[in-house]
């Protein structure tokens, strides 16, 4: 069998695809180095849902209508994109909700309420985002359970001899990829772990997917959550995967219209998955958009997309060394996703944001939603540079630039 | 840009005035801007008449835009009375800033005054207006 090579990717020719690049900021084109806290939309994306609204669009599983008809096979379409997406063996094990965050808040309140009690361990790691630790964290406080932290070492790679100090785990909740400082984690591992003392493995792939080919019968996890906005679809849409034997178990999240089977004034009973789940009108458009932007992501090639950001995080490490006086966080390339986490020596991240912004170069500062990460690591606050499928080198060097300006004007 | 960073601005927050700690303070709050994590605590020692302020002093780390016009305050409200400070607008203090600010950076720049009309509060009982009494309750020590 010949060895395939992996599809390199041209991000100069991806570039043309997002209109977002077509402007100028304060005069300058713009580099978009925020793609961590939500990516930009390809045209593709945005024309599915344009003619999604001007052709198709009707409330899904109810109407005998066609244009109902033509709706509902939009958004289930979707959720075969989704099951495919992550490798799930069902499409009805794929929820869609309003966020990686919901999704997470539907295992932690669905699964967390009925499984969890005195005596059991919540074990999530230094290294959550806020929306796979506080609700954890709450919901291990309302069923008397302990929450615990898995800790990260000094390159923010997480310390996989201390989960032999736990006992009586009941949840394991880590994210894929770190979005404050780029770390990939051993889900695999920490999957097998947890499996063997009983406990349940919750992935958040909210910064993972977009960048890394997701499996979740291979990552051997019980719940997955990941969104579309940070995968180039529209915001306000995520989406769940769940093993259909916890979540056929699992109560209802929420309740109302389209996830039920009967309501009696008695007694209401549930429907289906993954309809039980899905209560209200959902973002139906948006569910499509994100359709569309998975198939986008995947005609690129995942692994392409990895293996791109892996060197532009090696670059960026290198140009930012060249500056001076700039300390970067996180593990070394090799094991690192498309973010660079770094701060100006006595200059705080907020001026660094702003001198850049000047430039045309937008980054984020600020803790990342990651509060408990920024005190292990000892700053209030760092800048995050973080890149996509589109993002081209020159970027970068105008990043560097940049800094050697915000030196200047503040050091 | 060069607006935003203008000379003023720079040389407050290179060379702050009024930078330090007031042990044992008449009035004193400490305030936290969670959205970036800037941090301000204000200390305010009285004159004889209780009233008028004789030292007032700030410490904590921030960003240029919160330690500038942390600094330029401590320069406004020398030898003011508690009460005229409680109904200093803030107009005041942004038009001493004198760039213009997004609303993120907005918060920034009046984090000190805000500090400043809590510590105030709670040493005299001065008014506390609206838009601060929420700071008073969640990040306020």
């Amino acid at each position: 069998m010949a060895v395939t090579a992996r599809p390199a990717l041209d991000a100069q020719k991806l570039r043309a695809d997002f209109p977002i690049f077509e402007q100028k900021i304060h005069g300058k084109p713009l580099a978009y180095l925020d793609s961590a806290a939500s990516s930009q939309k390809p045209r593709q994306v945005l024309d599915a849902i344009r003619d999604f609204y001007e052709n198709s669009y009707a409330n899904v599983h109810r109407g005998v209508y066609l244009l109902s008809e033509r709706a509902t096979e939009a958004y289930e379409g979707a959720r075969e994109t989704a099951r495919e997406f992550v490798n799930a063996p069902a499409a009805r094990e794929v929820i869609f909700t309003r966020s990686a965050t919901e999704s997470i808040n539907l295992v932690a309140y669905a699964w967390g309420l009925d499984n969890l009690g005195p005596g059991d361990v919540v074990l999530v790691t230094e290294l959550e985002h806020h929306s796979n630790f506080a609700p954890w964290q709450y919901i291990a406080k309302r069923t008397g359970a302990e929450f615990r932290l898995l800790p990260i070492d000094d390159q923010g790679e997480l310390q996989l001899d201390a989960l032999e100090e736990h006992d009586g785990v009941k949840v394991v909740a880590a994210n894929l990829v770190s979005n404050s400082l780029g770390t990939v984690n051993p889900v695999t591992k920490l999957a097998a772990w947890a499996h063997e003392r009983g406990a349940i493995m919750v992935v958040d792939a909210a910064q993972g997917a977009p960048h890394h080919r997701v499996d979740v019968q291979e990552l051997g996890c019980d719940f997955l959550a990941f969104s579309s906005h940070k995968l180039c679809g529209p915001s306000g849409v995520g989406a769940l995967w769940g093993r259909a034997e916890l979540l056929e178990q699992m109560a209802p999240f929420n309740l109302g219209g389209h996830m039920i089977r009967s309501v009696k004034a008695e007694e209401t009973t549930w429907g289906e998955l993954p309809y039980k789940f899905e209560a209200g009108t959902m973002p139906i458009a948006e569910v499509v958009g994100f359709g569309t932007a998975m198939d986008y992501v995947t005609a690129v090639g995942v692994e392409a997309i990895a293996d791109y950001e892996s060197e532009l995080a090696a670059y960026a490490l290198e140009r930012l060394a060249e500056v001076g006086g700039v300390l970067t966080y996180g593990p070394p390339p090799e094991r690192r996703a498309g973010i660079v986490s770094f701060n100006v020596e006595g200059i705080h991240p907020h001026d660094v944001a702003q001198v850049l912004d000047s430039e045309g170069v937008a980054i984020r500062a600020g803790h990342h939603c990651c509060q408990p990460l920024m005190k292990r690591l000892g700053v209030a606050a760092t800048n995050r540079a973080s890149f996509y499928l589109y993002t081209v080198p020159d970027e970068i060097d105008r990043l560097a630039e940049g800094l050697h300006k915000t030196r200047k004007i503040l050091g | 840009m060069e607006d935003l960073y203008r000379e003023v601005i720079l040389d407050h927050y290179k060379n702050p005035r009024g930078h330090g700690v007031i042990e044992d303070a008449d009035a004193q709050a400490e305030g936290l801007n969670p959205l970036c994590g800037d941090e301000v605590t204000i200390y305010v020692q009285f004159g004889e008449d209780g009233e008028t302020v004789d030292e007032v002093k700030f410490s904590g780390r921030g960003c240029a835009i919160s330690q500038a016009s942390t600094s330029m305050l401590m320069e406004m409200v020398q030898g003011r009375t508690a009460t005229e400070i409680a109904e200093l607008p803030k107009e005041d203090l942004l038009e001493e800033v004198g760039i213009p600010l997004t609303p993120v950076r907005l918060k920034c720049a009046l984090l000190g005054l805000g500090v400043l009309k809590v510590a105030l509060h709670r040493a005299k009982g001065t008014p506390l207006p609206q838009e601060w009494a929420g700071l008073d309750e969640l990040d306020l020590k």
